[in-house]
Formats: structure tokens, C-alpha cells, sequence
């Protein structure tokens, strides 16, 4: 019986840390593609570029990790409106494909860049000692890392689901998503909000690339091999909800988690068959909107 | 600064590409390497080809007088065999090459090995450690190693050391089923017990949960095989973060899971993890301080060269060495014969050789441990065991 409820508590609390990192680096994917409406495949490049400029920050400037990941977020979200401006604003209403071959290249370069810039391996990362520990209850060590994960993934998950929900700002952005013409003719500047949108998708990818370095390792490849997460947490949560991204981790992080540790041969594949199973019974996602 | 030196370098040394052909008496040897040089396994390919690109430049000028080497160099981004296939296909037909070399993974050099037959290509194998690839080809030679002799001489190790119940978790691929097979053959015995194994797949961005499950079974240790880079790097972090550590459980393996140049990424979490390697960096015999001398110069005083970038070395010594054997003309069957009883007993990794019978590399292992030393971790050295041949070739006969 002790037993059971110890590989239970492993799952639930390995779970849900693996579903929070899923959730901050996907759900700013999320907000611009379901908002804007625009397939952002470089996504993970905001989210690579905001882990390397927070763990550069730390090392170099000896800066807190809160703060770290805080200030590369920003940094992030600023580079984002320039990029925005320059390239993205061009295609949004272009075709999928025109989307799709633009923001691969943006992948490719940024992968070159980043290989050029840092080398092929991984950042060191070196957490702040207060969270790089274990810590012990009811006589279970926990790693203290994915504890903090698991809070800093819900305090974000409120905000930005009260931001959206709840404010004004909220209000026109999904006003402008619903109806761009008439959000237009009620005089809301929708050029501005998009960008504004597009630079909080961007600025959440990178805090959340910096936010799970540890486990999801800062390498100049990251853009590419986990854009097929980020595309499976949102296509599964429903395009631009900012719940059901979060729900959709949940699930994935507790199941593959259950996967690994009660049928290990089988742990790969969970992922890919929950995908299947979810968008069978629902194509547009769990909590997406049919149209 | 050190970027705009980069591209400067860059731009230069493609300039001299273009302006500085070969004389038309020069004889060109081309030397076609296959390696992972981009996705989560680039770093792999990178050490190789600067392994390689450094004996190269070392030893250039030692070539016959009129005899040139020309490398060229092809990336397969993975274990992609049709892709490495393909990039051999064309190495050989449209480049001309008369070495194939490089290849990390099993899967692409196994795509590879009907090409060298039919062209009589000399292919070396200067990571891909799959027991069974040299007998692919009487082309094939190996100047890395195999999974058997890093893990059945581990698996002996743990046997005498007082080890009685291991777990083992491999990567689902063909080099961590071969070292799973081997540990258990040399770990085999009166009184000892494998109690579990989990094959994880060969990229998973959250090892914990695997870890969670082996500290539940209360192992005496863990064998583990992952690919060598970030992978590796994650699953030892993960052995750390679940608590394994504290648990008393040590973490064996192949070299792969402690390579020199990733220990730093690690962290403390490396701390402990004992290894049957074919190299470590803080190895002090001349031959490697005169090669971390030359390495630290060509590509930076905070790098290290991990085991595969010796390989590369090793790799590029043996085909220098079959071009100077053959004084000028240079064909397959000629290199293969000097490659089959090619010896250095002055490698970086101390005395290697290839065994005529079986094309496949005969070398010392060493037993490691990662310890902080002067703050820094590294690979110490705590035993060696000369002359080791691939075991799975003596229990397998042709």
C-alpha cells in the first residue's frame, strides 16, 4: 500500500513538473497562433533565445535567477516586435505554406546562429542553490527545481489567464481575434494589439525557455526538435485557449510520466497516441473552437 | 570580436580553397567523412571532425613528397541511414573518394557497408560501436571501439568489485542493446543479480520519472548507456534529481556517459559515476598532453577533446598511415592491407592496433571515476585493462 501511494506521488509531482515545462514554452505558441492567426513555426526559437540570454545574464552578470529569467524575457519580447515589424507582420495574410517555409528558415538561421555564437553543446546551467536541492516530506525527498517549476508554471498560467479573461486589454485583444474589421471600426488599433500579442507570446516562449533549461537543455537544435511539443500542446489544448494548452500538459506530463514509470517500454509513445485519441474525438482541439 | 575573427577566419579559408588548387604533378587523395554535425548528436560529429581535421594539419607536411590530402566533409544530421547512404553514394561516385571515414551512429555505417564492398572503398569506423559492423564489410575497419569491450569489461569490473544487484536501462537502439547484452555477459555470475531492465528511447527530454522507478527496485547500481552529448546530460541529471545518488547507488557505464568535454554541463550531479572508457582527457602520458597542448591551441584553452575526438584522430593516423605504405599509388585492396595490420603504440589514449582477423581495434580500457579535482570535475583513472579485444566476436565465430 505504501508502495502504490509512493509510485503515485512520483507521478502526480514528476508529472506535473514535466507538464509545467511543456506548458511555459508552448502556451506563448499558443496565443500566436490561435490570436494572430499565423503558423509560428520559430516559435522555439524565442523560447531558445530567451534561455540562452537568461543563463548568459546569470553568468555574466551575476544576476539572480528570478531576475534573469525576467529580463530575457523582455529582452525577447522586444527583439520579437522588431522581428514582427520586419517579417512576420508581411505574411499575416498570407497562405499556411508562405507562413510555414518563412518561419522554418527563421529556424534554420537560428539554429546556425546559435551553433556559430555558443558551439553544438548544451549551456551549464547553475541554479541558484535555494532551488537546486532536495527537500523532505512525510519522509520523500522531492527535487526542490521542479517544485519551484510546478508554482512558477501555475502563477503564469493565472496570469495570463486573468490577463486575457479578465482586462480590458484582454477584452480588445479577443475582440480583435474574433472580428478584426469591427474591433477596427469601434476604433481599436489592431496593428498595435497584434503586435503587442505577438511580443507576449514571444516574451512567454523565452521566459519559459530559460524557466526549463534544466530539463530541456539550451542547445542550438532546441528550435527544431521540440517544436513537435510545442505543436502537440497546443493542436491538443485547441488553438489560442490559454486553459486548454494547460490542460493539454497536464495531461501529457502525468501520462507520459505514468508511462515511464509503470509501463517503461511503452513510455514513448503515450504523447503520440493521447494526440491521436484527442483529436479524433475532438479535431479542433480540447478546448478549441469549431468554426 | 571572437565572432568577427570567426567569419574573418571563415572567408579566408575559403578563399584559399578556391585559389590554391593542387599542382597538376600533385596527386590528390580525397578522404570522405560522414558525420553528425547538426540536431542533438552535433557535438559528437563536431569532436570527431576536429579529432580528425587535427591530426590533418598536424602531420600534413609528413605525406609523401607530390601527395595531397583533401578531406571532405558531409553532415547526416542523425541516425538517418538513408541519408548517410546516400551522402556515401555520391562521395564515392561524383567526389571520387578513396577513404570513407567518420560515421556516429550504427545505423549509417550498416547503410553504408554494401557501398565499400562494391567500390572498394576503405571505410573507417571512428565512432559507430556495434559489434558486428566490421564482418558487414571486408572494407570495414574500426579504429574507435565496440559496446563489448567497454561494457563486458565493466560488467567483470562490477563483478569483482563487490556489485550483486544491478539494474540496467539502455537507449532502444542497436549500440545500448549491444552493451546491455555485454555488461550482463561479464557480469554473469554466483550470486549476482541483474533485478530490472528499461529500454528508454534514444531522445526523452525528462529522464526522472525512468530514475523514480530504478530507486523504487533499490539497485547496488545502475547501468546506463545513452548517446554520448545532451542526452547523456540529461539522464545523469536526472539519476541526480531523482536521488539516486543519495540512495546509494552507483552509476556504471561506457565511457558515453561521461565524455570529458560534457562533464561540466553535468554539474556535481556527474560526481561518482564510474566508467570503462577508452580515453580520459586527464590521462597523463606525453602523447595526450602533447595533444591537449595542440587541441587547447587550434580550438580554445577552455575546450577538452572528448574520447571521439581521439577517434577522429586515430581515424585520420590510420589512413595517413596506409598512404605512406603504399608510396603513391594508392588503391583499396592496398590500404585495407596496411589499415589490417596497422599498429600505434603512441595514440593519445595510449597503445592501440588493429586486429588483422577481425578488422576491428584492439586497445586498453580504463576504469574511471569522475572526482572534483582542483574544483574541476574529471575523469581519474583507477584501473587499466591492457589489450582488450571484442568479446562478442570470440563468443560470436563467424
Amino acid at each position: 500500500m505504501a508502495s502504490l501511494l509512493s509510485v503515485i506521488v512520483s507521478i502526480v509531482f514528476h508529472g506535473l513538473a514535466y507538464a509545467m515545462v511543456l506548458y511555459v514554452i508552448s502556451v506563448g505558441l499558443s496565443l500566436t497562433m490561435g490570436m494572430l492567426n499565423f503558423v509560428n513555426l520559430a516559435h522555439g526559437v524565442f523560447a531558445m533565445a530567451g534561455g540562452y540570454a537568461a543563463l548568459w545574464i546569470m553568468k555574466a552578470q551575476g544576476a539572480p535567477f528570478t531576475l534573469a529569467l525576467l529580463m530575457s524575457a523582455l529582452l525577447v519580447a522586444l527583439a520579437s516586435i522588431v522581428l514582427e515589424r520586419l517579417l512576420y507582420r508581411r505574411l499575416y495574410g498570407a497562405g499556411e505554406l508562405d507562413q510555414t517555409l518563412m518561419t522554418i528558415g527563421l529556424i534554420f538561421m537560428a539554429t546556425a546562429a546559435a551553433h556559430f555564437a555558443f558551439g553544438p553543446l548544451p549551456q551549464r546551467v547553475d541554479l541558484p542553490p535555494v532551488i537546486s536541492g532536495h527537500f523532505f516530506v512525510a519522509g520523500r525527498d522531492f527535487p526542490t527545481y521542479r517544485a519551484f517549476l510546478i508554482a512558477a508554471g501555475c502563477v503564469m498560467f493565472l496570469v495570463l489567464w486573468f490577463g486575457i479573461e479578465r482586462t480590458l486589454v484582454g477584452a480588445r485583444i479577443r475582440a480583435a481575434v474574433d472580428n478584426r474589421s469591427m474591433a477596427q471600426c469601434v476604433g481599436i488599433n489592431t496593428s498595435r494589439l497584434f503586435t503587442t500579442v505577438f511580443a507576449l507570446g514571444s516574451g512567454v516562449a523565452g521566459l519559459g525557455g530559460g524557466l526549463g533549461a534544466d530539463i530541456i537543455a539550451i542547445a542550438p537544435g532546441y528550435a527544431m526538435e521540440h517544436l513537435i511539443y510545442f505543436l502537440i500542446v497546443v493542436s491538443m489544448g485547441g488553438l489560442g485557449s490559454i486553459t486548454g494548452a494547460f490542460v493539454a500538459a497536464l495531461i501529457l506530463g502525468i501520462g507520459d510520466t505514468a508511462c515511464k514509470i509503470l509501463i517503461p517500454e511503452v513510455g514513448a509513445f503515450f504523447v503520440y497516441a493521447a494526440v491521436f485519441v484527442v483529436l479524433l474525438i475532438r479535431p479542433a482541439g480540447l478546448f478549441g473552437r469549431t468554426t | 570580436m571572437k565572432m568577427l575573427s570567426k567569419i574573418a577566419f571563415g572567408v579566408v579559408g575559403l578563399h584559399a580553397l578556391m585559389v590554391a588548387p593542387a599542382s597538376a604533378t600533385d596527386q590528390v587523395i580525397k578522404v570522405g567523412m560522414i558525420l553528425t554535425l547538426s540536431g542533438p548528436s552535433a557535438s559528437l560529429g563536431e569532436n570527431i571532425d576536429r579529432g580528425a581535421q587535427l591530426y590533418f594539419k598536424q602531420h600534413e607536411a609528413d605525406l609523401p613528397p607530390g601527395i595531397k590530402v583533401e578531406i571532405i566533409k558531409r553532415d547526416d544530421t542523425g541516425a538517418n541511414p538513408d541519408i548517410a547512404k546516400r551522402l556515401a553514394q555520391e562521395l564515392i561516385v561524383r567526389d571520387h573518394v578513396q577513404f570513407l571515414g567518420g560515421i556516429v551512429f550504427t545505423p549509417n555505417a550498416a547503410a553504408i557497408a554494401p557501398l565499400a564492398t562494391q567500390s572498394k572503398t576503405p571505410f573507417i569506423l571512428m565512432n559507430a560501436s556495434t559489434s558486428n559492423l566490421t564482418r558487414l564489410s571486408p572494407y570495414i575497419a574500426r579504429v574507435s571501439y565496440t559496446q563489448w569491450q567497454t561494457a563486458h569489461t565493466l560488467g567483470q569490473w562490477a563483478a569483482r568489485n563487490g556489485f550483486k544487484r544491478v539494474f540496467i536501462a539502455v537507449s532502444d537502439y542497436a549500440a545500448g542493446i549491444d552493451s546491455e547484452k555485454a555488461f550482463e555477459a561479464g557480469f554473469a555470475g554466483e550470486g549476482r543479480e541483474i533485478i530490472g531492465h528499461i529500454k528508454m528511447p534514444q531522445t526523452t527530454p525528462d529522464y526522472v520519472p525512468y530514475m523514480q522507478s530504478i530507486k523504487d527496485a533499490k539497485p547496488d547500481a545502475l547501468f546506463m548507456f545513452t548517446n554520448s552529448g545532451r542526452i547523456t546530460t540529461a539522464a545523469v541529471k536526472g539519476f541526480a534529481e531523482a536521488g539516486l545518488s543519495q540512495a546509494g547507488i552507483t552509476l556504471l557505464g561506457p565511457g558515453d556517459i561521461a565524455s570529458d568535454e560534457e562533464l561540466d554541463n553535468m554539474g556535481d550531479a556527474a560526481l561518482g559515476t564510474t566508467t570503462a572508457a577508452i580515453y580520459a582527457a586527464s590521462d597523463p602520458r606525453p602523447e595526450n598532453v602533447e595533444f591537449i597542448k595542440l587541441w587547447k591551441k587550434a580550438y580554445g584553452e577552455d575546450t577538452v577533446p572528448s574520447f571521439m575526438a581521439v577517434c577522429g584522430w586515430d581515424g585520420m593516423a590510420a589512413i595517413f598511415s596506409a598512404i605512406k605504405a603504399q608510396k603513391g599509388i594508392v588503391t583499396g585492396e592496398g590500404s585495407m592491407q596496411a589499415i589490417k595490420t596497422w599498429t600505434n603504440p603512441f595514440s593519445p589514449r595510449g597503445p592501440i592496433a588493429i586486429d588483422p582477423d577481425t578488422r576491428d581495434v584492439v586497445m586498453d580500457v580504463y576504469i574511471d571515476k569522475v572526482q572534483k579535482v582542483g574544483g574541476k570535475l574529471v575523469n581519474v583513472t583507477m584501473e587499466t585493462v591492457r589489450n582488450v579485444r571484442d568479446q562478442w566476436k570470440v563468443l560470436n565465430p563467424q
